[in-house]
This record gives structure tokens, C-alpha cells and sequence, in this order.
């Protein structure tokens, strides 16, 4: 750096204008480039822009041609039917219940096969893995079926236990665990074994508290997924107290009993809020847990 | 060094000496074979809970479904699954004689052939902008950019119905401001696809951009300054330091993405049902019809003929993309 810094300088440059160009692109990088990403930033987020102004339009400006951007009158009232008309509370709590269920078991049952398959020798142990990412490419339409079939036998399409039991271990996560283990030091391990350290307590004690990256990426990627899936709940929910929230919303959307536009908006944007959060408090998280895992 | 004569010494030590060594190596061995097989029993303890709903609820479907796809199954042996009568390939005939599941299959294939690669030049692009290009108000973009990924597709469904609305809709109304009479883009056979395929790209880019962030991140700075000595213009050091080197990233995010795109279904579901005229009507789409009409066996075999199509895909990504030797 510093010699670079050196060669820069003595380049005889003592123009102003040339000093102070550089000063600007040390700052902002090249100014030009913000016009037109700014231009697709707000392609980007334009939906989620009028989905929020929606949200708080009275009836009257959903409808109005042309249409407009900011409420005339802003108004809560669709919030508030979402919870006195749709019971989206209970459906609320239930997305929580399955989502978080989904993330916990996907944290811990592909953190402990990732593991094994990082460092511990076993029979096995490549054609396991093999298996395990080839099924990565199996369409979620394949097993849908079947699992309908199993799960319906088992007697579970009428409690949250049928939403969630078929997700709590998936092969992306296996992998991803997998790679990031990979990339811890083989002498750690030796060292606490030397030490006397049990097999399951080094996974538990010293391997664990150093995957954080990667748990925080598999976290979000499974929360992220579990609260957003609708097919399988829309297909295995029958009764209304276990309808998730995509679930409530597809089906208030699918007009089978009218309802307004203001409410389906305000639902959608409570729907994104908790991902929205989940999201902006662990992306740095997120981008490091990628950098590490998914590039090797 | 100092490694290097420990292991010269530990050779010649087990190679030349006699008498103590040689009863001492005896010992050991049975001592690393018990420590063996007390990894590999933690390793089948620490595995176990994992492949119990593996097998539960990845592997058996999958042969169920199988077995499915070769039989009459119907909804309603929904509870006696096994009593069905086996029919061969009778359900893979009938689907390539089905003209509605050719038609599924062609726009699958339209999909996938125009959207996968506009999601990688969108996403790399992206990317490239965020990571050399800008330096304020990076978290912006990444978020704004990434936030369709993280949205729900009910959402983004009603959302997208309001805005491509023909009369009341803001696209159309945009498209007026320039004289532009906007057709009805979900209830025209011609619009129908594209509007899934622009949806998909503004749902999936963000996926791509993280991840190739996270490849120009692992990118030392020292390469592309070195090559800046040498005399490469910006455009040079892109193509000839950085995308070498993003080629991982790029392979990754074209075979999940690709996994993805070739089973196309949310967008055609929430938003036109396949219509109109089955012009956005995708192979699964197909699938979850026919389960949907109860021929599980024909959904299934339909399902397994898009696990093929994947499987191409895949390997044939590898075989472009994978570094050359």
C-alpha cells in the first residue's frame, strides 16, 4: 500500500484539480455510478414503496385513476380489520412457532452432520455427503407429493407439527455447515482431544462457538425461507388456527371472501416486517458467513 | 523445519529399531484403531437425528415417488398408498403425448433460457457497482437490492396485481405519461411470460449480488493493484483478474439459481394460475395441477422428468464453468 502510495505521488502530480478528483473518488468512489444505481435502487423498491403507501390509503385512493403515490387521507383502518376481520394474530404466532422451530433444527441437526463430515473419519463418509448435495437438486414438487401422502397418514395435517417436522434438516445446510467446519484448524481438534476432551463435547464446546458466521448465514437463509414457504402449509393446514401468515394472505388474496386491497397491503407489509428485521440486524453476519462458506 | 526432522526422526526410528520400538508401535496401533472407531461413533451419534428425517422425509419420497410415477396411483388411495397396480412407463407416455405438458415444458425452457442468464448479469453487475464503484451508502444499496429476496411471494403478488393493474395500475399509468397504452399484461398471452420473467430476475438478483459480493470481497486488492501497474485499463483488469477469479461465485449462483428456475412455479401460482391460455403454465405448475386433479402418479412422473432436466443442467453448468485445467 505504502508503495503504491509512493509511486501515486511522485508521478509529479501537483495539479489541484487532479488532487482533489482523487480526494473525491477516495471518498465516494466514481460519482457518475450513483445516478443510474440510484435509478434501479428505486426500480427495486418501488413495489415495496406503494405496497406501504397502500397500506394506510383509504379505500376511495386505492381505486383512483390516475393513481396516487401519498394517501390523501393516511389512514390505520386497514391495519386495524387485518386483525379484527382476519384473526391474523393467531396466524401471526403460528408463522413464529413454525419459523423458528424450521431454524432451530436446521442449526443444530446440520451443524452436527456438518461436523462429522468436516473431521471425523467414519465409513461412509463421502458417499453420505454425495448423497446428501445430489438431493439438493431434487424439485420440492417430487417430494410433495409423498410427503402429502406420509404425513397426512401419520395424522398430522391437523397440528403445526405437520407444517414443520418435514423442514427441520435440509441438505443446504449440511453443506454449508460442512464448508465452514472444513475450514477450521484440524489441531484444535487434535489439542482438546489430547486433552481429554469427549468427541461430542469438543462439537459442542469448541466447534460451535467458532461456526458463528455460518449459523448466522444457515439462521437467516432457513428463517427467511420457513417464514416465507406457503405451498406446503396452504396444502397442509385445514383448520384456520394454523394458518401461517402467507397462508391467511393467500387465501384472503384469493377472493373466495372479498377482501380490500388496503387489507391485503397492510398484511403484506406485516408479513415482510419481522424478515425486514431479521435481515437488517444480522446482514453483516450474512455477507461474512457467505464469504467463507459458499466459495470453497 | 523443525516438523521436517520430527518426522525424518519418527521414520527412521520405526524403520531401523528393533526390540522396545517395534513393541511400542504394536501398542499404538490398537490404541489409534479404539480411537477410530470412537470418532467414528460420535460421528454416527452426532449424524444420526439428521439422517432419521432425511430418510423420513428426502429419501422415502423420493422412491415413493418414483414408484408413483410407474403406477396408477390416485387420490384416492390416499390411505392405502401400496394397493395400487403397477403400469410401467404408461404416466411418462402419456405426459409427451399431452400436448398442455409440451407447452409447460417449452415455456419452462423460455424461462430458464432468458431469465438465468439476465439474473447473473443483473446480479454481477450489481455487484461490481457496490463493490468497486460506490463508497457511500453501500448498506443502501445491498439492502434495497436484496430486499425482493426476503419478501414473501404472497406479498409480492398483491403488490405486483395492483401495479401492472390496467386501468388503475401505476405501470400503466407511467407508461401514459409517454403515450404508451399499456396492454393488460396478465390477461395477454404475449406479456404474460415476460412479466414472469422480469419478476423472477427483480425476485432473485439480490441472491446473485450477495453472493458475488462476498467473491470480489475474497478478492485480494493487491492483484488488481498489480495489475494496474502493469498497464491494464479498468475494463482489462475486469475481465482478465476479477471474473477468473469470481468463477467459483459465478458457478454457484448459476447452478442454485438454475436449480431453481427450472422448477419455475411461484410466480405462475400466485399470479396468473398458468393462465392465460397456459402461456405461463411451467412444468411443475403442470405437476401440482395434475396432483391437484388427484393423478398423483402422473404428477410424480411429471416431477421426476424436471429432476432429470435439473440433473442436465447441473452437470452441464459444471462442464462450461468449472475451471479449466
Amino acid at each position: 500500500m505504502t508503495i503504491l502510495a509512493i509511486v501515486r505521488t511522485s508521478h509529479g502530480d501537483t495539479d489541484r484539480a487532479r488532487r482533489r478528483r482523487r480526494r473525491v473518488r477516495r471518498t465516494w468512489g466514481h460519482p457518475w455510478l450513483y445516478l443510474p444505481l440510484a435509478g434501479a435502487l428505486l426500480l427495486m423498491v418501488a413495489p415495496f414503496l406503494w405496497m406501504l403507501s397502500g397500506s394506510f390509503k383509504p379505500e376511495a385512493d386505492i381505486r383512483a385513476v390516475p393513481p396516487v403515490l401519498i394517501p390523501s387521507e393516511p389512514t390505520v383502518a386497514n391495519y386495524q380489520q387485518l386483525f379484527s376481520k382476519l384473526d391474523f394474530a393467531s396466524m401471526f404466532t403460528n408463522s413464529v412457532v413454525v419459523s423458528l422451530a424450521i431454524t432451530a433444527g436446521n442449526l443444530l441437526f446440520c451443524s452436527m452432520l456438518g461436523y462429522a463430515l468436516a473431521k471425523l473419519e467414519f465409513r461412509g463418509q463421502r458417499a453420505l455427503f454425495t448423497v446428501v448435495i445430489a438431493t439438493l437438486m431434487v424439485p420440492g414438487l417430487v417430494t410433495f407429493v409423498p410427503m402429502y401422502v406420509l404425513v397426512a397418514n401419520l395424522k398430522l395435517t391437523g397440528s403445526l407439527l405437520g407444517l414443520f417436522l418435514p423442514f427441520l434438516a435440509g441438505p443446504f445446510g449440511v453443506f454449508l455447515m460442512r464448508q465452514f467446519i472444513s475450514t477450521l484448524p484440524d489441531e484444535l481438534i487434535d489439542a482438546a482431544r489430547v486433552d481429554g476432551c469427549r468427541e461430542l463435547a469438543i462439537f459442542w464446546r469448541i466447534v460451535l462457538p467458532l461456526t458463528k458466521p455460518a449459523l448466522a448465514t444457515l439462521g437467516i437463509i432457513s428463517f427467511l425461507g420457513s417464514w416465507n414457504s406457503f405451498l406446503w402449509p396452504l396444502v397442509v393446514a385445514q383448520n384456520e388456527d394454523q394458518y401461517t401468515l402467507p397462508v391467511g394472505l393467500a387465501l384472503a388474496s384469493s377472493g373466495q371472501d372479498f377482501t380490500r386491497f388496503g387489507v391485503l397491503l397492510a398484511g403484506s407489509v406485516i408479513v415482510l416486517l419481522p424478515v425486514m428485521i431479521v435481515f437488517l440486524l444480522f446482514q453483516r453476519h450474512f455477507v461474512a458467513g457467505i464469504a467463507t462458506t459458499g466459495l470453497k | 523445519m523443525p516438523t521436517e526432522t520430527l518426522a525424518g526422526r519418527r521414520e527412521a526410528v520405526q524403520l531401523g529399531a528393533p526390540g522396545p520400538e517395534r513393541r511400542a508401535e504394536r501398542r499404538r496401533f490398537p490404541l489409534r484403531r479404539s480411537a477410530r472407531s470412537r470418532q467414528a461413533r460420535a460421528a454416527w451419534v452426532l449424524a444420526a437425528p439428521f439422517l432419521a428425517l432425511f430418510a423420513a422425509f428426502m429419501l422415502l419420497p423420493l422412491a415413493w415417488s418414483l414408484f408413483m410415477g410407474l403406477s396408477d396411483t390416485q387420490s384416492a388411495d390416499l390411505r392405502t398408498p401400496l394397493a395400487v397396480s403397477f403400469i410401467g412407463f404408461d404416466n411418462y407416455v402419456r405426459l409427451f403425448q399431452d400436448d398442455q405438458f409440451i407447452t409447460a415444458l417449452r415455456n419452462t425452457a423460455v424461462f430458464v433460457l432468458v431469465c438465468l442468464p439476465l439474473t447473473l448479469a443483473c446480479g454481477l453487475i450489481a455487484a461490481v457497482a457496490l463493490d468497486g464503484g460506490i463508497r457511500r451508502f453501500r448498506a443502501v444499496f445491498r439492502v434495497g437490492f436484496y430486499l425482493p429476496v426476503i419478501t414473501s411471494i404472497v406479498a409480492v403478488a398483491v403488490v405486483w396485481k395492483t401495479l401492472l393493474d390496467p386501468h388503475s395500475g401505476l405501470v400503466n399509468t407511467v407508461l401514459a405519461w409517454f403515450g404508451i397504452q399499456g396492454p393488460a399484461w396478465l390477461a395477454d398471452t404475449r406479456f404474460a411470460l415476460p412479466v414472469m420473467i422480469v419478476m423472477a430476475v427483480w425476485r432473485n438478483l439480490g441472491t446473485v449480488m450477495i453472493i458475488m459480493l462476498a467473491g470480489l470481497q475474497s478478492i485480494p486488492d493487491s492483484l488488481k493493484e498489480a495489475a494496474e501497474l502493469d498497464g491494464a485499463g479498468p475494463w482489462q483488469r475486469f475481465w482478465r483478474v476479477t471474473f477468473p477469479l469470481l468463477r467459483p461465485a459465478l458457478l454457484l449462483t448459476a447452478v442454485t439459481t438454475g436449480i431453481g428456475y427450472l422448477q419455475f412455479f411461484d410466480e405462475p401460482f400466485v399470479m396468473t394460475g398458468g393462465g392465460p391460455l397456459d402461456s405461463t403454465l411451467s412444468a411443475t405448475m403442470y405437476a401440482y395441477k395434475q396432483f391437484g386433479n388427484g393423478n398423483y402418479g402422473v404428477a410424480s412422473a411429471a416431477g421426476y422428468v424436471v429432476f432429470v432436466l435439473i440433473v442436465a443442467l447441473t452437470v452441464l453448468q459444471f462442464r462450461v464453468l468449472r475451471e479449466k485445467e
